[in-house]
């Protein structure tokens, strides 16, 4: 069960005065069961690539395989594809039309021709697992709060049962509370359903907490692949594309050029005050 | 539906973007004078020859001009064939009550070479004036009818608002259908009643969308203390430069040309 991306180049209106090549030669393989932070600033290619791993754009040139299986060959059914590789799209919530929450949430499903009893079945354990409560399942969707609202259209791709879950930006616009809840939402998919989850931000924050492997794009390349650890100690060259490490990186990287014998390796504020903890005793030992 | 030009600015650097939006929207309702007044082969030969300087001269590509008669197909197929059966005359093809007569065929041709230059004409200007252009001019133009009462400057500001949303909505749309195709929705088979159905989970939320984006607009406008036109005045006034008196010049010569080419030929 993986996903792998040959020499995938995509341009956008070719030969024309708009023309922008936002794809360059990405070669990836995306593994079952991973947690993948996809990281780039606005404009960096990473949108443009996770609508490429459900079939909603065709690459320009290059190859695409699910599970082995070429996307691109003739009756390839990309109904299918999209069943199996949930994508939740920036602010989804404007994509919500149905008068109940459940019946918006029933969309896919129904989609994927099930019928009225499974698909509401399906529903259901979607929005549990977001973590809304059913008092919500009769309301409009409308009516609910901007977190709320986005655990629905999350919930909506949910229903389908996907194998990998790929979510644009879903922290976008939430509060820090909210933001926090989605992205522990989001581990809990991935550590008790054993979803292969994408995780695309242009905050290294966020995701270095969660994620075992972070993609970096920049300019529609694949600038940096690799543990967060990996990654984030190119933290200068991060730099110059305009994004930053986590700033315990950045506390990490100075406390150790002072010369106080910190490893760097911490990505987390836990990691950090552990491994400054562990310096400290040893000081005191001595 | 994304090829829709109309009200498309396309930025370029060229004698026809520099002019006054006046000069473009007198110059518009000018052409599109000439094409009624001017009539028979001659007057349309100068015409196109008008119309092809234009173009050449406003630096936007061919195609990119062609693409606004896409959405006119439809009305130039029923023009022209309303005119092409229905036009009484000498006749040269019979065929059941469907006859073609060599006046309904002249029609018919001067009809769709009409439209079609009207509406090239049209977005060629829209192509060469930025949509805040396109308003300064038209509340200019339209300034004296204030005097009756008609509230010019609010006409101009919601046409450049429309004009402003349509790509805009254009990509919501795009969106929109991509997060619904995800969820399994198929906006292309079936017959046209599933077709219609398939549209509401794209429709709502484009609505909502939309009035959303009109209250957040109407807030912000309202927020810089937006109360309409009296008494506003503008960044950048509109004036005359010397290009502008020329081309002036020019559409007085080619609509008197035309006249005298329509009346003679």
């Amino acid at each position: 069960m993986s996903i792998k991306l040959e020499n995938v180049n995509f341009t956008y209106s070719p030969t024309t005065a708009y023309e922008i090549h936002a794809l360059k030669n990405i070669n990836l393989e995306i593994r079952d069961g991973e947690f993948i932070g996809l990281i780039g600033h606005t404009g960096s290619g990473k949108s443009t690539l996770v609508q490429h791993l459900n079939g909603l754009m065709k690459a320009t040139s290059g190859t695409i395989y699910y599970n082995g299986e070429n996307i691109y060959a003739e009756g390839y059914s990309m109904k299918d594809l999209r069943s199996k590789v949930g994508l939740v799209f920036q602010y989804p919530e404007h994509q919500l039309f149905e008068v109940d929450v459940l019946a918006d949430v029933c969309f896919g499903p129904k989609n994927q021709g099930l019928s009225k009893e499974e698909a509401e079945e399906r529903a259901k354990r979607a929005l549990s697992m977001v973590g809304l409560r059913e008092k919500y399942y009769k309301q409009s969707p409308f009516e609910l709060s901007g977190g709320q609202k986005r655990r629905v259209a999350i919930a909506g791709v949910l229903a389908m049962e996907p194998d990998v879950l790929i979510l644009d930006e879903p922290t976008a616009g939430l509060d820090p509370k909210g933001r926090d809840e989605i992205l522990e939402q989001i581990k809990k998919l991935h550590e008790e359903n054993h979803i292969t989850i994408i995780l695309v931000s242009h905050s290294m924050e966020d995701v270095a907490k969660y994620v075992g492997r972070i993609i970096v794009m920049n300019q529609g390349e694949a600038m940096f692949d690799g543990t967060p650890k990996e990654v984030f100690s190119h933290y200068k060259e991060l730099e110059q594309v305009g994004l930053a490490a986590p700033q315990v990186t950045y506390i990490m990287n100075a406390l150790a050029e002072k010369g106080f014998g910190v490893s760097t390796d911490a990505t987390t504020i836990e990691e950090a005050t552990e491994e400054i903890f562990r310096v400290y005793q040893k000081r005191q030992v001595r | 539906m994304r090829e829709i030009t109309i009200g498309q600015f396309y930025p370029a650097d060229s004698v026809l973007h520099r002019l006054d939006p006046r000069v473009k929207l007198v110059g518009t309702f000018a052409f599109l004078v000439s094409l009624f007044v001017g009539s028979g082969i001659v007057a349309y030969a100068i015409a196109t020859v008008f119309l092809a300087i234009v173009i050449k001269l406003s630096k936007v590509p061919f195609k990119m001009i062609m693409k606004g008669l896409k959405a006119i197909i439809i009305v130039l197929l029923i023009t022209v064939s309303f005119n092409l059966f229905l036009t009484d005359g000498e006749i040269i093809f019979k065929l059941g009550f469907l006859k073609i007569t060599k006046e309904g065929v002249s029609i018919a041709f001067f009809m769709a070479l009409r439209l079609i230059y009207l509406v090239i004409g049209a977005s060629l200007m829209t192509l060469t004036t930025t949509p805040n252009d396109l308003t300064d001019g038209l509340e200019s133009v339209l300034g004296p009818l204030k005097k009756i009462k008609v509230p010019v400057h609010e006409i101009a500001m919601m046409m450049s608002i429309a004009l402003r949303f349509i790509p805009i909505l254009m990509e919501e749309t795009d969106r929109i259908m991509k997060a619904q195709k995800a969820r399994g929705a198929d906006f292309e088979s079936g017959n046209l009643i599933d077709k219609a159905k398939a549209m509401v989970p794209l429709l709502v939320p484009l609505f909502i969308s939309a009035f959303r984006r009109a209250n957040d607009l109407a807030m912000a406008m309202e927020a810089r203390c937006y109360r309409g036109g009296e008494g506003r005045t503008k960044m950048k006034p509109l004036h005359y430069e010397q290009r502008d008196r020329n081309a002036y010049m020019i559409l007085v010569a080619y609509l008197v040309i035309m006249i005298v080419a329509g009346r003679i030929f």
